[in-house]
Order: structure tokens, then sequence, then C-alpha cells
């Protein structure tokens, strides 16, 4: 990750330029960014650090298209989005990126298999190569015997494996991760967390994981930390 | 095709989940059913009261009555009136080349509710032998006629089911004098069962009519046309009466009951405000309830249009639910039943309350209304959720 620059090459996935954050409360005005820049490389995995409060699942939320900056640029792969529609930006989404939540956001009442499907929905392909696709990626996880199974009968690493199955299915340039092992024993959260690795280094995914979790930034490539809107330190792993 | 697939996976969705909020979707459930019952029991009341009154009524035969009268009851003909029509033109001929018509009375008598045993009026017709030509479908099914000249009666079938001392045999006591029923007749269903038939001089002469008649009835030559009947009462003074067709009189006398069908819609509309409250509030649970999974489905990509119509559709369905479960219960339990009411003449008219196709489909239109309404604020909401409540 570069900070400070702020031309786009072919090297960058993601570029913000001169991006500010103000929300509102009341008559008070609470500055979240002011004057960010930074650039995300293809193919890195990148760990966001910092206390609560500290901007990371804004700054998530701005890169995943979700929330929009108050002021400056936010870049994908040469194209500017933060000028986008809410539909626009809900097909950007839908074509670019993989959400994985810490609490799965499965929905309890479809099997696995639907779940994972989901992204699929939105796409043009028939309902032969979608199982193709949901199979594939469920094999990916470990889960593909589990397919038929609900979110509640499965265990919590579980439901996380077909959350990444889910992100995956629809092969996205880019992963955004919210604490995807917040909610996991260690044993499970390095299981995921070896998952997450394997995308990135065996598949070239693109990968923004905030975590709390200094073990779990250990499989990133890349780990920065944000203070009041602020990246205090920056480095590699 | 891909937001259809959108909106579908997200009816499916929501619909799996209504268990989650089951005493709610219940309870709109029955709010709806409550609704489209009641709606539907005043519908098939005026329903099976206009059946009732429009089945009496034939083209074939002509109601005279006085001029300004509003039924029979206040009507009022002289003999020399009954004798001069009877030799207008336009009247059919039995084979002996006589005129058909009857001159008829028509006077009040007490009853008893089985029900209720309270006393109410029964209309009791005089009416000759050539009356029963002129009505379609009459059919003695117990006893015998009356004999003329005799206190005998004879009972329409709903008059047996619905009051109490008509049976076969039965001595009743009407005007000091007493009368004995001789036999039950049908006319499949229509208003004259809600009937007792006599003689006519018997009638006059019991209840002191003198040579007095209410009502004329007369076998039209060509069905439906009045007009030379008409043409012939206007050019003669002493004729001062209204000629309508039997099928027409019924007609205006079955408008007594379409206050009561306005008065179950206003009922409907009121309660349905209800009921709409009650959606309103399922739906506004059942978004938030589901605020994660929304914006969980906004940020893969689902459009917000899937998120709206995925709230609507549960809400027309919910509705449509209750829509049915009042059909079903109006349908066991109201459909077929036997009311009697009063009628324009202040007598009790027997009926069954008859559902249609018509009705049902009125009946699921406000169900579906309900729907409409009731789901589009709450799918606004949904359409509107800010995504980032999924990571929240």
């Amino acid at each position: 990750m570069t900070e400070g620059t702020t031309n786009t090459t072919d090297e960058n996935l993601f570029q913000l330029t001169n991006v500010n954050k103000r929300f509102t409360k009341g008559r008070e005005s609470i500055t979240i960014f002011d004057d960010l820049n930074m650039s995300i490389k293809k193919g890195e995995f990148l760990a966001i650090m910092g206390p609560s409060g500290s901007g990371k699942t804004t700054l998530l939320n701005m890169l995943g298209g979700v929330d929009q900056p108050t002021n400056g640029e936010v870049w994908f792969d040469g194209a500017r989005i933060d000028k986008l529609s809410e539909n626009g930006l809900a097909k950007w989404r839908a074509a670019n990126i993989g959400f994985i939540f810490q609490f799965y956001n499965l929905m309890p009442m479809l099997s696995a298999a639907r779940n994972v499907e989901l992204p699929l929905l939105l796409t043009n392909l028939g309902k032969k190569r979608r199982k193709q696709s949901i199979d594939a990626a469920l094999e990916l996880v470990g889960l593909k015997d589990r397919a038929g199974h609900k979110p509640k009968e499965m265990s919590g690493g579980q439901q996380q494996r077909v959350a990444v199955a889910r992100a995956i299915v629809s092969d996205p340039k880019m992963l955004l991760c919210d604490e995807p092992t917040g909610d996991l024993d260690r044993a499970t959260a390095d299981e995921i967390l070896t998952m997450l690795q394997e995308l990135n280094r065996e598949y070239g995914k693109t990968i923004v994981m905030v975590t709390h979790d200094p073990e779990a930034a250990k499989y990133a490539t890349k780990t920065v930390h944000l203070d009041k809107g602020e990246f205090v330190e920056k480095g590699s792993v | 095709m891909k937001l259809l697939e959108q909106i579908w996976i997200v009816i499916i969705m929501n619909l799996r989940s209504i268990p989650q909020r089951f005493g709610m979707s219940v309870a709109t459930i029955f709010a709806v059913a409550a609704v489209v019952g009641v709606l539907l029991f005043f519908l098939a009341m005026g329903n099976g009261f206009k059946d009732t009154l429009e089945g009496a009524g034939s083209e074939n035969v002509a109601v005279v009555t006085r001029v300004g009268s509003q039924s029979e009851l206040n009507s009022s003909l002289s003999r020399e009136q009954v004798n001069l029509l009877s030799t207008a033109p336009g009247i059919a001929k039995d084979l002996e080349g006589n005129p058909i018509y009857s001159g008829e009375l028509y006077v009040i008598v007490d009853g008893y509710k089985k029900t209720t045993n309270s006393k109410v009026n029964i209309p009791m017709r005089g009416l000759s032998t050539e009356g029963f030509a002129l009505r379609e479908n009459v059919d003695i099914i117990e006893g015998r006629v009356f004999t003329p000249g005799r206190n005998e009666i004879i009972v329409g079938e709903s008059v047996l089911r619905e009051f109490s001392g008509f049976e076969l045999g039965t001595k009743v006591t009407f005007a000091k004098t007493t009368w004995e029923v001789v036999g039950i007749f049908s006319t499949g269903g229509s208003a004259f069962d809600s009937e007792l038939w006599a003689d006519t001089r018997t009638v006059q002469d019991q209840f002191r009519r003198g040579s007095s008649f209410q009502t004329m009835r007369i076998r039209l030559e060509t069905p439906g046309d009045i007009q030379p009947l008409i043409n012939y009462a206007e050019a003669d003074p002493r004729l001062n009466v209204k000629i309508e067709t039997e099928a027409e009189y019924f007609s205006t006398q079955s408008n007594a009951l379409n206050n009561i069908v306005v008065f179950g819609w206003i009922i409907s509309v009121v309660m349905g405000m209800g009921a709409l409250a009650g959606a309103l509030n399922t739906m506004y649970t059942s978004v938030a309830a589901r605020a994660g999974e929304i914006a969980t489905l906004r940020a893969i990509g689902f459009s917000n249009i899937s998120a709206f119509f995925g709230t609507v559709a549960e809400a027309i369905i919910l509705s449509l639910i209750g829509g049915a479960t009042g059909i079903i219960i109006v349908y066991f339990f109201v459909d077929g039943a036997s009311a009697a009411t009063i009628g324009a003449s202040f007598t009790q008219v027997v009926f069954s309350f008859t559902l249609s196709a018509d009705l049902l489909q009125q009946g699921m239109l406000l169900a579906f209304g309900i729907g409409i309404v009731g789901g589009f604020f709450p799918a606004f909401r949904a359409a509107r959720m800010p995504v980032v409540t999924a990571f929240e």
C-alpha cells in the first residue's frame, strides 16, 4: 500500500484521493477522515488494524461502495466509483466485490448452496452453470457435503466457510473482510485465515481485512494501523 | 429476468422467515379474514335477498297496483278496475278464450320466528286458482290446495322452515277466525315461499275487505310487453293504476336491501383500517427483523427494487391468505344459511345467504388492497435500508 499518491497505475486496484468523510450528529460535525490518500495494489492482502472508532469499518465501507466519501475520489481498477448511483454501486459490487462479515450474514432460511448461489442470481449464468459454480466454491471451502444444510445446522467455522464460498463464487476481483474471525475460536480462525491466504496466493484475490486481532493480521501481506482517521504506521508482514 | 429472480428469492426468504414472526403474521391473517368475512356476510345477505325477490318475478306477468303505492300492501284496486283491465289488449287467453288474470289480496298476519320466538309479520295472499297459473314452478309438496270458500291455507316452505305453528294439519287463528293448514307449497325458493295462500273470496270476507283487491296479476300475450295495457289504462280515467312487469316490480322491491350492501362496505372499510394497521405493524416488524438480511443482500449487489417488491409481496400473500380464510369461514358458516328480514311490505321475506364468484372476487380484491397498502410503506423502508446495516 502506498500513501500520498493520486496517480492511478496498472498496479493499483483501489485508489482513494483526498478523501474526506464527515458525519453530522445533531449540530456537531464529526470528521472521520480528512484528506485521506491511499492505494491498494492488485494481489495485496491488506490488514487494517486500529482501535474502535478509528475509522476501519468506515474505510472498508467506502472501499466496498456501501458508504460514500463526503469529498474526494474513489477509483477502482481505473474507474471512479464514488459518483455512481445507489443501484450503479449495487451492480459494481455484484461484479467486483465479495464480502465476508464477522457474523457470517448468511440467510438462515436458505441452505448453504442457496446462500452461495445468491451472488450468481445477479449474473447471466443459467441454472446448470450456477450449480457448477456453487459446487466448485463449496468444494474449495471443504463443505460440498453440507450443501443442503441450513446455517443453524452448522458450526460457526462452517458458516464462515459458507460465507467465504458465497464471497468467491462469482469470482470477484476483491474480497472485503470485516473482522472475519471475530466470532471464532483460535483454531477455527486459523483455518479461515489460511483459506483467505490461499485465495490470495493461489487465486490472486486482492483482500482487505479489518481486524482487531494481531494474529489474524500476520496472515496478510501488509498491515496498516488507523487511529483517528489517520494511518499511524505502515509496514509489511 | 435477473431482477425477477432477485425478487423471487427475496419473496421466498421473506415467506420462509414468517415462522419467526408467527404470532403477528397470524394476527394479520385473521384481521384480514375478519374484514373480508364481514364484507361477504353483508354482500351474501344482499345477494340472497335480491335472488329471492328477483326469482319471484317473471317477464310473462304484469303486476297492477294503485298509482303511488310502494308495494302490494298499500295498494288498493276495486273490483270494477280489475274487471275493466281484464278486457284490455295484450292479455294472454286460455284455451277457452278467457283472459288469464288474478285479482289478489295481500294482508298481514302474525307469526313467530322459530329461532327467537319473536312476533313477526307474515304475508297472507288471497288468490284464485288462476293465480297459481300465473306463477311458475308452484309445487304442492305436501297435502293439497285450499278449497275455495273454506278457511283453509297452504303454506310456503320457507314459512314452515322459519316460523312456528304452520305444520300440515295445524289450525291457526287470524282475524278472529280459525284456518287450517291443508298444504305446503314450494316455488323453488322465491319470495312467494315466504307467504301463506288462501282463497281470495274467503280472505276478502274474513278480513272485511268487501270486494276490493290490492293487486292484479295478468299473463302477458307477449313476454315483457306491457305497453298495450299501459295505453289502455291511460285512456280510461277510472284506471288510476301503475303497471309493470313482475320482474320489474320485484327488482324495485329488492332495492330495500341495497342499504345493507352499502352498510356492509362501510363496516368493512372501517374494520379494514384496523386490519391495515395490523398489516403495517407486521410488515414494519418484518422489515426490522430482516434488516441485516436486506442489507446483506444489498451489499452483495441485490437492487433495492427486489427488497421493495419482496416486502410488498409478503404483505400481499399474508392478506390474500387472510382473504381466503374469510371466504372459507363465510362459505362454511354463512353461505346457504336461511334468514328472514322485513321486505318493502313490512312483512318477512325468507331468503338464503348466497355467495357468488363476483362477491368472492370483491372479498379478495379488498384483501389485496389491504396487502398493497399495508406492504407499501414498510417496503419503502426496506428499499431505503442503509447497506451499512449489514456491517453493524
